[in-house]
């Protein structure tokens, strides 16, 4: 028997070296539609975008506001203010922590 | 490629491409927590490095299956998050000329910081690019590897994340990969309705559904210049 976290890892990987690997077996050609690259690039924004929103505010299928939010706000402070990623992170989990615990 | 019989310092690129690969291999200890705080085992999340081997689409996978949604979404939008190593691949295999065994390690190695610190390169010539193109590739697969080992181990001796309040750092770690591509007004706006939108189908949508529909936006925003 095969779980979901076993079926969601194995065909994420496979699916993605097909991915990788199909570049360097196509023509260039499609490379140079504007088109194509722009919705190439604005792809990861928006879905990085969502799982911000979904890992910050969801609960199974509620809107809830809680410590994770305090965390997150944190890391963007520090980003804005130039901080790595490991330093944003660490914030980010601490603050959350912290709030989570009082 | 004029330059393609250009010398170059090998110490010079190779310092750029652990200066790269070293930082970005120990945030595999963020994504081996957050996977084994997801659900994940430590087999599972150390295959995901090794297998999958793309941050975003990593992160993407455990936070969709943590978030309780099916397979099938998590394997969308992890597979949409690689689709951009494909666009990668397109550009770089000129540059590599690969094939046989070494183009399917290559296609492996084929992620934003290989293919960038690649192209960073093309000025010293060919062959300094395809020097960084594999000894950041295989940098960062050797540190993100090591360390989703140690974040993963690490993250299991504490117990569930959450239970502790910890579990800011995934969304925070989202946040951090967006951040350096928002940069002009329409990425900007990019990110902002997608997040709106996945917040708005929260309650009303099934997990994962709020994060793989905001692909539509991309396609929408991205269709005119």
């Amino acid at each position: 028997m095969m779980s979901a976290l076993w079926i969601a890892t194995l065909v994420t990987s496979l699916v993605c070296f097909i991915l990788k690997y199909i570049g360097y077996s196509l023509p260039d050609s499609l490379l140079n539609k504007p088109r194509v690259q722009r919705i190439n690039s604005l792809i990861p924004i928006a879905l990085l975008s969502a799982l911000v929103t979904v890992q910050s505010f969801g609960a199974e299928n509620s809107v809830v506001i809680d410590h994770r939010l305090a965390g997150v706000a944190v890391a963007a402070v520090a980003l804005r203010f130039g901080a790595n990623f490991p330093t944003m992170m660490l914030l980010a989990a601490v603050v959350s922590a912290v709030i989570y615990r009082l | 490629m004029s330059l393609s019989a250009a010398p170059f310092d090998k110490r010079v690129v190779l310092r750029d491409s652990l200066a790269v690969a070293i930082p970005v291999g120990t945030y595999g200890a963020a994504f081996g927590a957050a996977a084994i705080g997801s659900g994940f085992t430590v087999l599972q999340t150390c295959l995901l490095s090794l297998l999958l081997f793309s941050g975003a689409s990593q992160f993407a996978v455990v936070g969709v299956m943590g978030a309780g949604g099916s397979p099938l979404s998590a394997i969308a939008t992890g597979s949409l998050l690689g689709l951009r190593n494909g666009l990668y691949g397109l550009r770089m295999a000129p540059v590599l000329s690969l094939h046989g065994i070494k183009k399917i390690i290559g296609a492996q190695l084929t992620i934003d910081e290989s293919t960038g610190v690649a192209l960073n390169q093309e000025s010293r010539g060919l062959n300094a690019s395809r020097y960084g193109f594999w000894a950041t590739g295989i940098g960062v697969y050797f540190f993100w590897n090591l360390f989703t080992l140690i974040g993963a181990l690490g993250a299991q001796s504490i117990g569930d994340p959450s239970a502790w309040g910890l579990d800011a750092a995934v969304p925070a770690a989202f946040l951090g990969l967006v951040w350096p591509r928002l940069i002009d007004t329409k990425s900007k706006l990019v990110g902002f309705t997608a997040a709106i939108l996945a917040l708005l189908l929260i309650p009303i949508a099934p997990a994962g559904v709020p994060i793989i529909s905001t692909a539509l936006l991309a396609i929408v925003f991205g269709w005119r210049k």
